[in-house]
This record gives structure tokens, C-alpha cells and sequence, in this order.
């Protein structure tokens, strides 16, 4: 069975009021569990949970460490064209925005990986956006393989691609996906994507699988925060995230949490996403897949970031920059949204460690993949 | 106490330690220096085996410690042959402790996987711990393909629930010629002198250390705790009883009968 069918059998209503439903005790039964059901996950993301916040974040505390020690692994995205024939309605890229519009040559984007690996990273997430006639497959490969050698892992966030797709990817060198449903609710997700490829509501749903299928090692997913309603959104990404752990059982899920942020466009948030919600839906989450990476993007404000380090945040970027070229400060384009947390890497790794964490910039090996890369 | 001899190599303290999930460098350094350990065991997922100046390489003093790398991460057996060899390449001594785990949730150990790497790698002329579920089946068949010792899990890693596999873990020392090492799940002391007074060789500890609110005094009371169990091993424990036993036989009159 595959997710957009495990997620047909789900109306989104009767969710919805069995979340709002939940009671007190329905919480205090969930924050016992030794293995949280998805019932129990629907009352620790319930309104009735609001009052267990403290509780709550020492539980994920507690498991996090445990399961991930007192490290925070570090990784920093690469922008390497934000050219786009979607018209995502909430994000910078959008086609019809009229903004400075660049795709990195090969040399550019090995100029950009140069100025991050000095940087210490050694884990980074390339992205573009979704224009064929700018990056089709075999850019991406050649780009992938040009910066391989000075990184131990490297994840994509692009366009979905269809298996053989993925498996191109691995034979490359790429180990990580991310893709964002950006929202479950099928109703706003169309209305959110007027047009362009990216319409496809349950292309983009199976997208996920087929990267577990095409043997990547690690599969981030979420929701765009501030879109659809938090706790459908929020009960969607961790049945999404479960399925996919039971279903490739080889392969790392993870979930980010990127709350939406101004962009180019001037789209407002449909929904306000608390600071106190956010931190109820990544401790939820961790109770929900207690070995799940939970990622942390500098989206967020640097005293959020900073605050939420030992909540149950396993991955975090630093000194990111959404435009294609950005970091060598070569001729960029325009960022997909303006970041929040603009301190230097060097700045959050002393922040991390003021916090008694330990910043991990290298916890993957190129060596792991070589015999499929080539 | 006395030396544990892993093929054929002498080492004074039976508690092996682990680098990873520290808050710190500084504080995992302190945990090695208080454990009295001998062997250290280091992902190599962790560190740039290349480089020289990689942080954790360059502050593990080899002349004291046996820096034994891992192949934690790897998925299959190729992984890990491929993981191996690179370590040795680099100048590592060609030791490995051998995990196959395949499932990133419960980081358990492939058996099978493991069972074939330690096949290739004995062969290639590395000494191997395999990193096994406690199944007394396969010890045997890696200590008949040539490992150098067997390092059952006492629980799923990281859970500090001590010696969970306890009857597999007997049988395995009953039955084992190679050093038995109980690996994973240890979270106390007292674990660890459980672990000894059964009769295992040795025990190999991280998260306990790690995530400990101090690493240092964690580490030196893990190092009593295999002392004393490894102790009381040697002396001989007392049998448990069922039925108390009286010190004044009951049935003593009997023993005039002939």
C-alpha cells in the first residue's frame, strides 16, 4: 500500500474532531505510553495538550538524548537556481514574481560548495526550483558529482522525481531527500498552486516513497507552517513520517518544521502557527518517532532556535542563504524567502555549545555510497 | 585484575568505551581518561580518517589507546568491508569493530550481513568484534569463521536497560573460546558488574557515559563496576538458591546411617 492511499482512508473532518476532542486525561494516557499510538500522537498535538507543554518538552528532552546523545548535526542548504514554472502562491520563486532569476553554472556551484566546506560543513541539501528548461536530471548529477568530493553527505530538495529518477540521484551521491507536502489538505493545496507541475497534490504525496524505493537513506518530510490548519497538518506529517519508517525500514525518516516566512509576493500566513504550538507539534513529533531526525531551518528567530536546541531538534543550518550563489557572493539571485537567524556558523556552533551541545559537522561518509556512485 | 587477551594482544582494564554523543570533545576525553580504558571505539562516520588534523583523531592518544574503529551506519556487508578497508588505508591498525545495522531505528545488528563481512574481513587479515544480537547460534559460526571475539548487545542500544538478554548471554559465554565483549544497552554500574560477574570477558559502554550529566565521575564508577564484577567472578560467587539452606544441615543425624 502506498501513503496516498493509507491517507484515503482518513476524512479530514473526522480527524480534525477527535484532535479537538481529546480530554486531559486522553493526554496524560499518551504522555505514559512507552510507544505512542497515532491515537495518543492526536491528543499531544490536541489543544487539551496546551496545558502539558512543560511535561511534554521533558519527555522529548529526555528521549532525544537518549537516542542522539548531545550532538546537533550540522548542515547547510545550496541554492543553485531558483528559476521555477510553479506559482506557488507563498513562496519567492513563484514564476510570475518579476525577481532576478539565476541558475549557477557548474563553477559557480562548485565556488559555493568551496566557500562551505571552509565553512567546516560537510553535510549540505542542494536545492532548486521546479523549471525543466533550467535543471533538468543530469544538471543536478553533474552538479552532485562535482561537489562530492569535499562533503560526506548530500541531500536534494527539488522537484519530484519519478524512481529511476532517484535511483540517477544515488548512483551520484546523493543519500538524503527532502520534500515538503507543504500542506495535507488537498482543498488548499490546489488553491495554493494555481499552476505548474506542482499542482499535482498526489504526485507530490508519493513523492517521498518513491525516494525510499530508489534506496535513499534519509527521507525528510513536513508541512509548510502557517498554510493549512496546524493540527491537521501536524497529525498528516507524523502518519506520513510513521508509514514511511515501517515502509523503509533502512532509510532515516525525518520531519522539519518550517513555519512560513516572508517572501517575495508578499504572501500572508493563512494560519497562525503559535511559538508555543511549534514547540507542542516537534515534542509531540519526537514521542511519535522517537529515532526520527527533527530538523530546525534559520526560518526561525536566533532566540527561538537557541531555546529550542535541547527540546528534541537533531539537525539545525546555520548561516544559510536562499539565493543561488550567495555565499561566494557571486552575481545571486533572489531568495526564496528572507531568513530569520542570519548568525554565522561559527556563532550557533559556540551557541550550541554554551547550551552543552556538541556541534556535529561530519556524521555520514561519502564511503558508505561509493560502490553506487559513480 | 587480570589481563583480557583479544588475539593474542594484552590489555589491562575490561571496560571499552565509545566516542560518540558526548556534549563535548573535552568531556568525552575526561570519560576515556576516567574509564581507565585500554580500547576506544570511534565511528568512522564521525571523523575525516584522512585528515590529521580531525579533532577526535588528533586527541586520541594512540600510544595509550587502541583506537578501534567502527562501521557503525553501515547498511550491508559491502559497507562495511569498504568501511574497514578505508580505516586501514588511512593507518589505522587493522582492527574493526564490525556493526552491521541496517534498521536506523533500533540500530540492531544484521546478522546475516555481519555474519558475511566478518567472513571477507578475517580473510583480508583484520582482527573483528562483531556487534551481534545475543544468539549464541551465530557466536559460534563468527567465532569458527575467525573473529576475535563476539560483542553481544545486553539491550537495544542507547536504552541503558542493562542485561536484558541475560540467559543468551550465559550461554554464549558457556560456549564461547573467543572473549566475550557485552555491548549496548548498559546503563548503570551495576549492569556493567552483572554483565562480569556472569563471566563476560569485558563490556563496552557509550551512552551511559555520554549523556550522563558527568561523563568523568560516570566513567570511573562503570570502571569499579567491572571491577568489582570481574572480581567476583574470579572468587567464585555463590550459587542462588531456592530454598534457604541451613548451616546446621537438617538431614545431618543421617549421616552416621551407612
Amino acid at each position: 500500500m502506498s501513503f496516498p492511499d493509507e491517507f484515503k482512508k482518513y476524512d479530514h473532518k473526522e480527524v480534525l474532531d477527535r484532535i479537538l476532542g481529546k480530554s486531559a486525561q486522553d493526554v496524560e494516557r499518551a504522555l505514559q505510553a512507552e510507544r505512542p499510538s497515532i491515537e495518543d500522537f492526536q491528543a499531544l498535538i490536541s489543544p487539551a495538550a496546551e496545558k502539558y507543554l512543560e511535561p511534554l518538552a521533558a519527555r522529548s528532552h529526555q528521549i532525544t538524548r537518549q537516542r542522539f546523545g548531545n550532538n546537533i548535526q550540522m548542515y547547510v542548504p545550496i541554492y543553485i537556481s531558483n528559476e521555477c514554472t510553479n506559482g506557488c502562491v507563498y513562496c519567492g520563486f513563484n514564476c510570475s514574481n518579476s525577481v532576478s532569476r539565476k541558475t549557477l553554472t557548474l563553477e559557480e556551484i562548485e565556488k559555493e560548495a568551496l566557500t562551505l566546506h571552509r565553512q567546516e560543513f560537510r553535510h549540505v541539501l542542494v536545492l532548486t526550483g521546479e523549471a525543466p528548461n533550467a535543471v533538468r536530471n543530469e544538471d543536478l548529477v553533474a552538479a552532485i558529482r562535482k561537489i562530492r568530493p569535499l562533503f560526506s553527505s548530500i541531500s536534494l530538495e527539488v522537484y519530484p522525481m519519478d524512481v529511476a529518477g532517484y535511483r540517477d540521484m544515488v548512483q551520484a551521491g546523493v543519500d538524503g531527500l527532502t520534500i515538503y507536502q507543504e500542506t495535507y489538505d488537498p482543498v488548499l493545496y490546489e488553491q495554493l498552486h494555481p499552476y505548474g507541475k506542482k499542482r499535482d497534490f498526489q504526485w507530490r504525496l508519493g513523492t517521498p516513497e518513491r525516494g525510499g524505493e530508489a534506496g535513499l537513506r534519509r527521507i525528510g518530510i513536513g508541512a509548510l507552517l502557517g498554510l493549512g490548519n496546524f493540527y491537521i497538518d501536524t497529525f498528516f506529517t507524523g502518519l506520513h513520517g510513521l508509514f514511511l519508517a515501517h515502509r523503509f525500514w533502512r532509510t532515516q525518516v525525518s520531519v522539519s518544521f518550517p513555519r512560513i516566512r516572508p517572501a517575495d509576493g508578499g504572501f500572508e500566513p493563512l494560519y497562525q502557527v503559535t511559538d508555543r504550538q511549534m514547540v507542542q507539534g516537534i515534542c509531540a513529533m519526537r514521542l511519535l518517532l522517537p529515532d526520527g531526525g527533527l530538523t530546525l531551518s534559520t526560518r526561525e528567530s536566533a532566540r527561538f532556535r537557541d531555546n529550542l536546541i535541547p527540546l528534541g531538534i537533531t539537525q539545525m543550518s546555520a548561516g544559510s542563504c536562499t539565493a543561488p550563489g550567495g555565499y561566494s557572493h557571486q552575481d545571486e539571485g533572489t531568495g526564496q524567502f528572507h531568513i530569520d537567524d542570519d548568525r554565522s556558523p561559527e556563532e550557533i556552533s559556540r551557541v550550541i555549545r554554551a547550551k552543552g551541545y556538541e556541534a556535529v559537522w561530519k556524521d555520514w561518509d561519502a564511503a558508505f555510497l561509493e560502490e553506487n556512485a559513480s | 585484575m587480570d589481563a583480557l587477551i583479544i588475539a593474542g594482544r594484552s590489555f589491562h582494564s575490561r571496560l571499552l568505551v565509545g566516542t560518540g554523543k558526548f556534549s563535548s570533545n573535552q568531556a568525552m576525553l575526561e570519560a576515556m581518561e576516567a574509564s581507565g580504558s585500554d580500547i576506544v571505539t570511534v565511528a568512522l562516520r564521525r571523523v575525516d580518517i584522512d585528515n590529521p588534523d580531525d579533532y577526535m583523531l588528533k586527541h586520541i592518544d594512540r600510544e595509550r589507546y587502541l583506537l578501534l574503529p567502527n562501521t557503525s551506519g553501515a547498511r550491508d556487508c559491502e559497507e562495511a568491508v569498504r568501511l574497514a578497508r578505508l580505516a586501514r588505508a588511512a593507518g589505522c591498525e587493522p582492527w574493526i569493530k564490525l556493526e552491521v545495522t541496517p534498521d536506523p531505528y533500533y540500530l540492531l545488528p544484521d546478522p546475516i550481513e555481519t555474519y558475511r563481512a566478518a567472513k571477507i574481513l578475517v580473510k583480508d587479515g583484520f582482527t573483528v568484534l562483531p556487534y551481534i544480537n545475543a544468539d549464541p547460534i551465530l557466536a559460534k559460526h563468527l567465532q569458527e569463521v575467525g573473529c576475535a571475539t563476539v560483542m553481544p548487545l545486553g539491550a537495544p542500544i542507547g536504552t541503558n536497560k542493562g542485561v536484558r538478554t541475560r540467559d543468551n548471554i550465559a550461554i554464549i559465554i558457556e560456549q564461547a573460546h573467543v572473549p566475550v565483549v557485552v555491548d549496548a544497552g548498559l546503563g548503570a554500574p551495576s549492569h556493567a558488574a552483572e554483565a562480569m560477574e556472569m563471566g563476560a570477558d569485558a563490556v563496552l559502554v557509550n551512552t551511559a557515559l555520554a549523556v550522563s550529566p558527568n561523563p568523568g565521575m560516570m566513567a570511573a564508577a562503570f570502571k569499579k563496576g567491572v571491577e568489582a564484577g570481574r572480581e567476583a567472578f574470579l572468587a567464585g560467587l555463590g550459587k542462588q538458591r531456592k530454598f534457604a539452606e541451613a548451616s546446621s544441615p537438617l538431614t545431618g543425624f543421617l549421616r552416621d546411617e551407612k
